[in-house]
């Protein structure tokens, strides 16, 4: 039994967070919400640092690393609301590793020559049982891309909408329906038929984009089934790490203020209300790291749990945010909720993320399917 | 990063396994139709298989060599609990006495405590009860009225009353926290002893909860009288000594959350068997929430173990996963209650003995507001509410709150 961080882990998180240090990205996130063009590159930070390449072979010039490693990097990014774009990139690249067809684009995805965003598809659960992707608008999953056999390639069309660093990439890796099968493809971002409209909702920091595919030539991927819907798992993962990243800040920066601000003649963390809520922010923080260790291991340890593990962490996580942004406010009193702290940043962050990618609710409901369905077997 | 075991671990997890194979047809049956019914029958042969445990070496793992014990880790004391799951077996009857109360008598007691007590109860022939809170020290323990005074010869004379004691009804000792001296503040004021449950003016009585079943109950003393040697850990060192018992008492519990049985996957189960109920959004969101919850309590004591096998005891926020399991295990009970309706509520199901035992639960071991506040100063490093007892004699204490010390 060992749940603890390797000394190589340590060292990468402390690395990460070392390299974004550099960056005054709350700054940064705050003025790109007045429209000014503010949000530094950080991807050649993340290059250097060798991010893109992380779930990327080493036989591909990548690290060879796993999940938990890639949370890590992602925890350091929500920590300080760095937008850096590994939530489109890295689940990407974990699909092309998994499809020898891919093997000559994987080398420039792995030093970050070339950038990939993930088209995300959710796999059916026992409720939803088509492959679908998240509604340009309202509540009723829409369909996943369709595609047609052209030659060795394939031809794909269908939309898909705040898809997360589309604008960026170079590459579109995702899934479509190709005869009624789920199949992999990887798709040029310059290719004719590809349309990617970078989009802003609420948190400058975000990068997202709608992408429209109309007959769009995409390369076909022989990547296991169990490696697409894999591919959706390891972003709510992700989301999940990059949550409580922002979770952690906002709770030491709430303690911190409780311990110097003084009402009635007495710190406000010595009042028990406000010592509660803190408390209550560690208990759904110190939840989502544990299911973190739970994502982190079953993705190579015990892959038929990593569905439930990191739905159960994106589900946690993105509660978690909203409850620690809010609590952050409220302990701050009313200047928490205005734009001469950093609070509403954090608040931003946790309002968007909850709805990307399928959603908090999204995740909580595929828990509740996977247990019952464990529960029955 | 994994949750195997070590080759070392595994060799012993197989040595638990064998020994149980080859002697769990001599174990009580304690639940289903075959159950013993009886209650004296069922309290003999269950210490009977004490006895059984400890001589196989399945009791005291982590109690030095010397006492009888295993001299192992809390991680080979996981695995033989995990293990005695795993062969239906019942565990010991003397989780207390073996978990909390014997471990604080090897780190207080004198060398003559040790060899009376020690072997007797591992063996389950003297069962023990834990004599510390009381109706008005609960959370704040060190407020105990339970009086006893020093005679002429050196004996005591103890008066008073204990509450929440669980095996009292058959306990041979209990290891009691009382006043000695209510002129100091009320932390120094405070002896350990031990007393004969079978002793002059000792009353115990059942204490029915919510399920209408007796786990607990009410001791009172009535001028009873012990020996000089009944002094564990010294005169006027209670609070030290209790502190010993409490520490080992979160180890306990924070291992032992398992065998509640709270898990997502028996409330899923529940769920799963109502085909109107699988598909309905509000209660596959309520159900979803609730496995995250008890999913992260699962791997929060993975967490805990591993923190023990590098040598670290587990602090106060291994108490958040005691909140999150209890206010989940309440959310679930109340979700199965509403998608069977009244039938969930039925005397003997056991959808109503849970949704009767998890209200008094919350409070066990310390009230959730009280752990959030321990957690809050000693995690978070928040400034403690301001006190009124610091250095005040329990005496004026008590006179202030319009009672005679």
């Amino acid at each position: 039994m060992n749940l603890a961080l390797s000394d190589e882990q340590e060292f990468l998180r402390e690395a990460a967070r070392g390299a974004l240090s550099r960056f005054k990205t709350l700054e940064a996130a705050r003025e790109a919400l007045d429209g000014k063009d503010a949000l530094p590159d950080l991807w050649p930070t993340a290059r250097e640092a060798g991010w893109p390449g992380l779930l990327i072979g080493e036989d591909h010039g990548g690290a060879g690393l796993d999940v938990f490693d890639a949370m890590l990097v992602l925890g350091e990014c929500g920590r300080v609301l760095a937008g850096v774009e590994l939530l489109g990139h890295l689940p990407a690249s974990a699909i092309l590793s998994d499809a020898p067809a891919a093997a000559p684009l994987l080398d420039a995805l792995a030093t970050g020559e070339r950038r990939a965003a993930y088209l995300p598809v959710s796999p059916p659960n026992d409720v939803h049982e088509l492959w679908s992707t998240d509604p340009a608008h309202g509540f009723d999953r829409a369909d996943a891309p369709s595609a047609v056999r052209d030659g060795e390639q394939a031809r794909v069309s269908g939309e898909l909408y705040f898809v997360p660093d589309a604008p960026d990439a170079d590459l579109l890796v995702g899934v479509a329906l190709l005869d009624g099968a789920p199949t992999g493809v990887a798709i040029e971002a310059t290719a004719q038929g590809v349309s990617v409209e970078p989009t802003r909702r609420y948190d400058a920091t975000r990068s997202l984009g709608h992408v429209s595919l109309t007959d769009a030539p995409a390369t076909v991927l022989d990547a296991p089934e169990q490696s697409l819907a894999g591919a959706w798992h390891l972003a709510q993962a992700l989301i999940a790490a990059e949550s409580l990243g922002s979770v952690e800040t906002a709770l030491e920066v709430s303690v911190a203020y409780a311990k110097e601000r003084h009402t009635f003649g007495r710190a406000i963390g010595s009042y028990q209300a406000v010592k509660h809520s803190l408390t209550e922010v560690l208990r759904q923080l110190e939840n989502g790291r544990s299911l973190l260790y739970y994502a982190g291991w079953a993705r190579s340890g015990c892959p038929e749990e990593f569905p439930l593990a990191a739905s159960a962490a994106r589900s946690v996580a993105g509660r978690a945010l909203d409850f620690a942004a809010r609590t952050m406010i409220s302990v701050h009193g009313g200047i928490g909720a205005t734009w001469e702290h950093d609070a509403p940043l954090y608040f931003r962050r946790a309002q968007l993320s909850r709805r990307l990618i399928g959603g908090t609710a999204g995740a909580t409901d595929r828990v509740a399917g996977e247990v019952m369905a464990q529960a029955a077997a | 990063m994994d949750l195997e075991d070590t080759p070392q671990q595994a060799a012993y997890r197989a040595q638990v396994r064998s020994w149980l194979s080859q002697h769990a047809p001599e174990a009580p049956v304690i639940a289903g139709p075959d159950a013993i019914t009886d209650e004296d029958e069922l309290l003999a042969a269950r210490r009977a298989w004490q006895g059984k445990l400890a001589e196989g070496g399945l009791a005291g793992v982590t109690w030095p060599k010397e006492y009888g014990g295993q001299g192992l880790g809390p991680i080979e004391q996981v695995i033989c609990n995990q293990e005695i799951g795993r062969a239906k077996v019942p565990g010991i009857l003397d989780a207390i006495g073996v978990g909390m109360l014997g471990p604080t008598i090897i780190a207080n007691g004198d060398d003559e405590q040790k060899s009376r007590y020690l072997g007797p109860m591992l063996h389950g022939d003297e069962v023990w009860c834990q004599l510390f809170s009381e109706p008005a020290a609960g959370s704040d323990l060190a407020a105990v009225q339970a009086r006893a005074r020093l005679q002429d010869d050196g004996s005591w004379r103890l008066s008073g009353q204990k509450v929440w004691t669980t095996n009292a009804q058959f306990a041979s000792f209990g290891l009691l926290l009382a006043r000695t001296d209510p002129d100091v503040p009320k932390h120094k004021g405070l002896t350990m002893f031990i007393v004969p449950m079978d002793g002059q003016g000792v009353t115990v009585r059942g204490l029915r909860q919510i399920s209408g079943e007796a786990e607990f109950n009410e001791v009172f003393f009535d001028d009873v009288p012990l020996a000089a040697d009944a002094v564990v850990g010294g005169v006027g060192n209670g609070w030290t000594t209790a502190l010993t018992t409490l520490m080992y008492e979160r180890v306990t519990i924070g291992l032992g959350s398992e065998g509640l049985g709270y898990s997502s996957d028996r409330f899923a189960k529940a769920i799963a068997a109502l085909a109107d109920a699988r598909r309905d959004p509000e209660v596959r969101k309520e159900l979803g929430e609730i496995a995250c919850d008890l999913t992260a309590v699962r791997f929060t004591g993975y967490r805990t173990l591993s923190a023990l096998q590098k040598g670290q005891i587990p602090g106060p926020e291994a108490g958040l996963a005691k909140v999150t399991l209890v206010a989940n295990a309440i959310k679930a009970g109340d979700l199965i209650a509403d998608v069977i309706g009244p039938d969930a509520l039925e005397d003997g199901s056991e959808w109503a003995y849970m949704i009767s035992f998890l209200p008094g639960l919350k409070s066990a071991g310390g009230t959730e507001e009280i752990l959030r506040n321990t957690i809050g100063e000693r995690v978070l490093g928040l400034p403690p509410a301001p006190r009124l007892d610091k250095g005040v004699p329990f005496s004026e204490l008590r006179a202030k709150e319009g009672a005679p010390a």
